[in-house]
């Protein structure tokens, strides 16, 4: 048997030079590049699925003759987890990519962005392998500019280069983030290899500091309210499988980083649970508010990554506040429904992400309000979107739900276990949660049926083309697995109970999730659901073959002449939850001005830009800049001065550290 | 044996208990307004009428605008077997149930509102608007309740929380109760459709919700969403009056008989409170759910504060 590690480094490898063929020849290379990726996940897959299986971690030690000790790479099921999703989504998406960007009609595109979206593979990969600091800040490093390379691929456009820019600024930002992070466990262990899980008191001030470290460089990735800003542009300006790699992947390296963190310790202080618990509300519901007021249906889906990323930041907080109150069922169910949550978003989000893709190859806008009727143009994409969107929503009987599920009944137990201590947050979480599916509901109800029901709304929906058979096949994959996982949970729960145990020794004593969370009944009542469905479906059709059925036009309520225009708009259907949100949202509008017995024809706009962007970091930002015009001297261009700059500094720090060893 | 018993009178109930609920709040309606009214049996009669009948469907409709109902009446028949009736265990009891309640009637309304928004006719796209915006403020009233009878009972589903409700507790806690009530009636109402909020009689106005959703349904889809509807309503019933009627007799023919009553007084309370009330506009619909939700947030503080 070849040990999951090896598998895992060469599909690592294979995956970043999978765009190779397409870039040497440009049309033919395309299968062979395709054919590469997928099996370079394949074999990533089957090493993951091994090392969660052995449940063993295993680390190698790789010297590399620089001067931060010798690189360390390793396995263990928190990166398992996070491999499986990794090769998933992009397998998916590389099969996708040959339909949504053929080489063929694409000659400079194409190949390029291949190239990237491999080597993006293979540095997310590199980032849940690598064990050492230096490593693993440069393989994020590599996913950083590869993402920025990929995402501005189409860089004429003036939205597509402003988009990248501002997420190569956030990312650099996150990184110095991750530069004081890592140098903050540097100075308490004296290595810059990770420190073995559970090694470090999480009471001291230093412990404090890399938490905060920790939340604003990796939250920056994960896109939490507040460090979300360059989220939504830049996911609706990606090619659509790069932002469903994106949304689904990408972000989720801000979740490992932040599961990594707490896992290297063995207390939790209290505040920790209770902060990401609060930042998990915060993003969930401000995010999934934002997302209603989108109508562009690519950013749409951005805020709801942020929302999903609140979700699990609430497992996350249930699972600490459990640590810290040393209750293992908390622990358990907190960071089992946190990491479903995790793998389920990387399926729905980068199915619907793939189906945005789909409908705006069929019809050519982003606009939800340009489209409409599309179920009758595109049926299959129109099912996958919904069985997307009803996962999302966290709607029973799919996966969406039952990471849910966990997240609600670890925040119920909690109320009950701990009431002695800390209750109010468990208990003001469950409503808030509430509060998140229901809007979620209303967002995604209102964008399918804006898209593909009704009549079209432009005459691009009214001659969509259907989808190519290289785009619903991945399509289907994750509509697949939305419902494998939703209607079977018990049988990925022993992987999640796994993963749990190995990140915090304290919930190997809880009791197991398929019993404490009832996933078999659960299970049960599911397939109850479909058989009642089945039975309805059953009688009603029965009973139409059997009674006259006619055709008639929608009742226009008298009106004789209705058309596809009077139909209710996205902006319509999330006007009252707009006003009520309105001082959060800040959206811009123009009314129209009807004044007269015989108004001239009025037009009326609305637009909810990035808010926080708009009004609090850019005023920010040109504040600093006007301030420390100064500074901007030293920045001229000319790059023999700036190698200068780096040798100054250098001597200088030489001759700090000789002077301060004689001191 | 008598678990075997319940479990075929629970289905039931569920089965032919709930249209009554209409006919008594429409006769109560009728007396209120000094007419004589529809027989009470009347909804019976829509029914089976509306199943025998023929459909029209529009042709901007697609699959989904059949599937609505179907699904609708599925989830509300699932969320049916978890809600304890008469003082007597649901069929189907888990921890963690309330949850799966309230979303499978999630999952009806995304239907029922899919299913408006297939027709492609304005009118029924507001509905489908309000009605999605109005369970966003209603969601949240639901769960504050659901953690206080979580609380109170130390127990996670529905039927460790309503079943059994001890009659004592309105001593302990009678303040948080009282408070999660109102909020529990003011959802009961709006929820079920019922005035101030939507007028279930006059569906051809601009500001009605439930019934302007359905409009262009018709024939045997109109019948289940009819009888789905008035499902809803025994459930809603049902967790409100396993709070206020906390009695039970030990016979279990009794508390079946019991329940039957205090639910037909329900209706009769509604329909009286329906009679009484003039709609509210509609902007106002809002401020009448947040009020829910914070009686119910406040009754949570209460809870919260006595056990701890």
């Amino acid at each position: 048997m070849i040990s999951p590690l090896i598998l895992i480094v060469t599909a690592t490898l294979t995956a970043s030079v999978a765009g190779l063929p397409l870039l040497i020849s440009p049309v033919r290379g395309e299968r062979t590049s395709c054919g590469i990726m997928l099996a370079a996940s394949l074999l990533g897959i089957t090493g993951a699925l091994q090392a969660l299986l052995s449940v063993g971690s295993e680390r190698w030690l790789i010297s590399w003759g620089l001067p931060f000790g010798p690189a360390e790479i390793g396995i263990d099921p928190l990166s398992a987890i996070f491999l499986i999703l990794i090769f998933l989504v992009s397998a998916c998406c590389s099969i996708y990519a040959r339909g949504y960007l053929p080489a063929s009609e694409n000659r400079d595109t194409a190949p390029k962005l291949s190239t990237f979206f491999g080597i993006l593979t293979g540095s997310l990969a590199g980032i849940v392998i690598a064990r050492h600091a230096v490593l693993f800040l440069m393989v994020w490093e590599i996913m950083a500019i590869a993402c920025y390379l990929a995402i501005t691929i189409e860089s004429r456009k003036k939205e597509v280069r402003e988009a990248g820019l501002l997420y190569l600024i956030t990312a650099h930002f996150g990184t110095l983030a991750l530069f004081v992070y890592f140098s903050k466990i540097h100075s308490l262990t004296g290595s810059f290899s990770f420190p073995e899980s559970g090694t470090l008191s999480g009471s001291s001030e230093a412990a404090a500091a890399i938490f905060i470290a920790a939340l604003i460089g990796f939250g920056l990735k994960a896109g939490i309210m507040p460090l979300h800003i360059w989220l939504p542009s830049a996911h609706a300006n990606a090619p659509s499988h790069l932002s469903a790699m994106m949304s689904g992947v990408l972000i989720k390296m801000g979740i490992y980083g932040i599961i990594r963190t707490v896992s290297l310790f063995s207390s939790i202080p209290f505040w920790w649970g209770v902060t990401i618990l609060l930042l998990g509300v915060i993003s969930g519901v401000i995010g999934v508010i934002f997302a209603i007021a989108q109508h562009d249906i690519k950013r749409l889906l951005a805020y709801h990554s942020i929302e999903n990323i609140g979700i699990i930041l609430m497992g996350i907080g249930v699972c600490l506040m459990g640590v810290s109150n040393n209750i293992p069922a908390l622990v358990v169910l907190g960071m089992a429904g946190a990491l479903l949550h995790t793998l389920n978003h990387a399926i729905f989000k980068s199915l619907l992400f793939l189906g945005a893709g789909a409908i705006i190859h069929a019809c050519g806008s982003r606009e939800i309000d340009q489209m409409g009727g599309l179920i009758k143009k595109i049926p299959l994409t129109a099912l996958f979107f919904l069985v997307g969107a009803v996962a999302i929503c966290g709607l029973p009987p799919l996966n969406g739900f039952v990471s849910e599920w966990l997240i609600y009944i670890g925040l119920f137990k909690g109320m009950l276990d701990a009431d002695t201590l800390n209750d109010p947050y468990f208990a003001l979480a469950a409503p808030a949660l509430a509060l998140i599916g229901a809007l979620a509901a209303a967002c995604f109800v209102k964008v399918f049926g804006i898209a593909f029901l009704g009549s079209p709304r432009s005459d691009a929906a009214a001659e969509a083309h259907d989808t190519p058979l290289s785009m619903k096949l991945p399509m289907g994959i994750l509509a697949g697995f939305c419902i494998l996982i939703g209607l079977f949970p018990q049988g990925i729960a022993p992987l999640l109970q796994i993963t749990a145990a190995s990140i915090f020794p304290v919930a190997a004593g809880a009791a197991l999730i398929s019993e404490s969370a009832s996933l078999g009944v659960l299970s049960a009542v599911s397939a109850l659901l479909m058989i009642l469905i089945g039975v309805a479906a059953l009688l009603y059709k029965n009973r139409l073959s059997k009674s006259p059925v006619k055709a008639s036009e929608t009742w226009g309520c008298g009106y004789l002449a209705p058309t596809a225009r009077m139909q209710y708009t996205s902006s319509s259907f999330a006007a009252i939850l707009n006003s009520l949100f309105s001082s959060l949202l800040r959206p811009h509008t123009k009314d129209p001005d009807i004044n007269g017995y015989f108004p001239k024809n009025q037009s009326f706009r609305s637009h909810t830009p990035e808010a926080l962007l708009e009004k609090v970091y850019l005023p920010l930002f040109d504040n600093a800049n006007s301030r420390l015009s100064l500074f901007r001297k030293l920045q001229h261009g000319k790059l023999h001065l700036y190698i200068l700059y780096i040798v100054v500094t250098l001597i200088s720090l030489l001759a700090w550290s000789h002077f301060r060893m004689r001191g | 044996m008598e678990y075997m018993v319940n479990i075929p009178i629970h289905l039931l109930m569920i089965a032919i208990f709930p249209p009554l609920l209409l006919g008594v709040i429409n006769r109560t309606k009728a007396f209120f307004a000094g007419r004589n009214g529809a027989p009470t049996l009347q909804p019976y009669h829509d029914i089976i009428r509306l199943w025998q009948k023929g459909s029209v469907f529009s042709p901007t409709t697609s699959v989904i605008f059949r599937a609505g109902p179907v699904l609708t009446i599925a989830a509300i028949v699932a969320a049916a077997l978890m809600m304890p009736l008469g003082n007597h265990p649901a069929p189907i009891s888990f921890n963690g149930d309330m949850i799966l309640f309230a979303y499978l009637l999630g999952l009806a309304r995304f239907f029922t509102i899919a299913a408006a928004l297939d027709t492609g006719s304005s009118f029924e796209g507001m509905g489908g608007a309000r009605e999605a915006t109005f369970a966003c403020l209603a969601e949240p009233a639901l769960f504050f309740s659901l953690v206080v009878l979580a609380r109170i009972s130390r127990s996670i589903s529905l039927t460790g929380m309503l079943n059994d409700f001890p009659p004592t507790i309105w001593f302990g806690s009678g303040a948080a109760l009282l408070l999660m009530v109102g909020a529990l009636f003011i959802l009961l109402l709006a929820e079920n459709c019922r005035i101030p909020f939507d007028d279930p009689n006059t569906h051809l106005e601009l500001t009605m919700i439930h019934e302007v959703m359905v409009l262009d349904h018709s024939g045997p889809a109109l019948a289940a969403i009819l009888y789905g509807a008035s499902l809803k309503l025994l459930l809603f019933g049902a967790l409100f009056i396993h709070i206020t009627v906390p009695f039970r007799s030990g016979s279990f023919l009794l508390d079946w008989c019991a329940f039957t009553g205090a639910m037909i007084l329900l209706a009769i309370i509604v329909g009286v409170v329906e009679s009484t009330m003039a709609r509210l506009k509609l902007t106002r619909v809002p401020q009448l759910l947040i009020a829910a939700c914070i009686l119910s947030a406040f009754a949570m503080l209460l809870v919260m504060r006595q056990t701890s």
